[in-house]
């Protein structure tokens, strides 16, 4: 996708639905936005049929916020909730099969930079734990230990959301969820730990209790994929379904988690830091 | 015919209907077209379009993203023959799929048709004919067999490449001269006397929503009767 691509042809405007008129005359395409600009410009994505509330709904509307290139980006998703949104936005969306996201991310970037040796495209993957730590989790790993260039954002919810509540990899040891009621038999998985093993460039962990970290570290992982080497972002987005969370606590609940075990952690490898010092010191010039 | 007698009707055809290609339809070459199946002369298949868009209820056309976004040369040429085409075809309403994302949990049926579910744009807009332009084949064949599971609508494809043989009348490799082969022989029916059906309601129709939105208002779609 490209910035030609959205213009109506003469004639045309007319008949286009509000949302695409919007799009194209308010988008976010190929322009500087911030976090403080939300509300002033046409979002990517609006209408979702997400459950009310979703914590998971509301780190991915930041997520998309945070692309830096929105009209060079292809996102990569697959089977659970995220993609209910994800494939509703105004940004080229890929269905991969459940488990091999990464495989198709790999293809993806390699034949964009093929085909635009001159333009950077940013290809990222978002899908839930499910889809990346049990069933993708070879490709996940493969990708990281060739160094493939994308980005790959885990939804954790530490459930399989969509199916109506499954124990994953990522679910916490002794969690009893509505379809594990024995309860988890071991630990949740060290993503965070392999990713380091792997040689990822940029790893974080976060959760969805401060907008303006989600951009910075969304953006932050994009654009060190699209220089340096594959970048990994674990947000926990719980799920209020499965975990019986009311809408109304679903931030609460994320601040509880923050506190008590999932923290805020960024691990920058050298490389990433040096392209991040010289892209800040290009913008403060 | 093929060789056989499998007919592409306007449906409703039920759940599941079969694809044409597998009850032996098979596509036309450059210079021919399909009308409900059976292989035509391109003249023969203009004629059977301009005719049922002449005379069958809400005609619509249904531009695709191939002819909406001015992407590359030759696009606003080929938007430029729909909007002749549909100047010639009184009471037309022009109702976009931009593009192919899913649309839920409502669509604006008023607004526009997606190929996740084009059957709600049809019911609501009670369409019984309509032209499909610039929509990926892939996109296209889903679109048609849903249209003729669930609808009596009576579907054309104007397709850049080898046509579709799930729409009622099909004319593959059209590029803009054949939209205007199709505008021009629908003024050769009006001139050989065919009164359309919408005679009196000359040009394209606005939607409701279309309508508001041109005015500056917000539109809603009316609320589903109970
Ligand atoms: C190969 C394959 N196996 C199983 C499924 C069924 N399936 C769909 S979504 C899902 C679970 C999704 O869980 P997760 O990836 O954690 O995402 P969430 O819904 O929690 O966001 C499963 C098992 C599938 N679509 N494809
Ligand atoms: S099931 Fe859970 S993760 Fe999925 S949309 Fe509902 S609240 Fe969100």
């Amino acid at each position: 996708m490209a910035l030609r691509t959205l213009q109506v042809s003469p004639g045309f405007m007319r008949f286009m639905p509000k949302e695409y008129q919007d799009l194209v005359e308010k988008g976010p395409f190929g322009r500087k936005l911030k976090l403080s600009d939300l509300g002033t410009y046409k979002e990517l994505l609006e209408e979702h049929p997400m459950c009310e509330g979703c914590a998971m709904a509301f780190f991915i509307r930041l997520a998309l916020t945070a692309l830096p290139a929105p009209e060079h980006t292809v996102i990569v998703g697959t089977a659970g909730c995220g993609r209910l949104s994800l494939s509703q936005a105004a940004i080229p969306f890929v269905y991969g099969n459940y488990c091999d996201t990464n495989g198709v991310a790999t293809g993806i970037k390699r034949g964009l930079a093929l085909r635009f040796p001159d333009q950077p495209k940013d290809v990222v993957v978002i899908a839930g734990d499910g889809g990346l730590s049990d069933i993708g989790f070879s490709q996940v790993m493969h990708g990281w230990f060739r160094q493939e260039k994308f980005t790959t954002v885990m939804l954790d919810n530490e459930v399989y959301g969509n199916t109506g509540g499954q124990e994953s990899g990522m679910t916490k040891r002794g969690e009893v969820v509505k379809m594990a009621p024995i309860g988890k038999q071991f630990e949740k998985i060290d993503m965070i730990g392999l990713a380091k093993t792997a040689g990822v460039a940029y790893i974080a962990r976060l959760t969805p209790t401060n907008p303006s970290r989600i951009i910075s570290t969304i953006r932050k992982a994009v654009l060190i994929a699209r220089e340096v080497g594959p970048t990994y972002v674990q947000a926990y987005t719980s799920c209020n379904i499965e975990y019986s969370i009311p809408p109304e606590k679903v931030l609460e609940d994320a601040r509880q988690v923050e506190k008590e075990r999932y923290g805020f952690l960024e691990i920058i490898s050298d490389e990433a830091k040096a392209f991040l010092a010289a892209q800040d010191a290009a913008h403060r010039e | 015919m093929n060789g056989n007698e499998y007919r592409v009707k306007p449906g409703p055809e039920g759940l599941l209907p079969p694809a044409a290609a597998c009850c032996g339809v098979v596509l036309s070459e450059k210079g021919q077209g399909l009308v409900e199946g059976a292989l035509k002369s391109e003249n023969d298949t203009l004629r059977v379009m301009a005719r049922e868009l002449l005379t069958r209820q809400n005609p619509t056309i249904f531009p695709g993203p191939l002819v909406l976004w001015a992407w590359r040369e030759g696009v606003a040429d080929k938007a430029a023959s729909v909007l002749e085409l549909a100047h010639e075809i009184p009471g037309v309403r022009i109702i976009p799929m931009p593009d192919y994302r899913p649309i839920y949990p409502k669509i604006d049926p008023e607004a526009v048709i997606n190929p996740c579910h084009p059957n709600l744009t049809i019911w609501h807009n009670k369409i019984e004919v309509c032209v499909f332009i610039g929509v990926h084949c892939h996109f296209a064949n889903i679109t048609l067999k849903m249209i003729r599971a669930g609808t009596n609508c009576y579907t054309i494809t104007l397709c850049h490449e080898a046509g579709h043989e799930d729409s009622m009348a099909s004319l593959p490799f059209a590029d803009a001269n054949q939209v205007r082969a199709l505008t021009e022989t629908i003024r050769q029916l009006k001139r050989e006397g065919l009164r359309p059906r919408y005679a009196d309601t000359p040009g394209i129709l606005l939607t409701a929503a279309q309508e508001a939105l041109s005015q500056g208002l917000v539109w809603q779609p009316a609320p589903v009767a109970q």
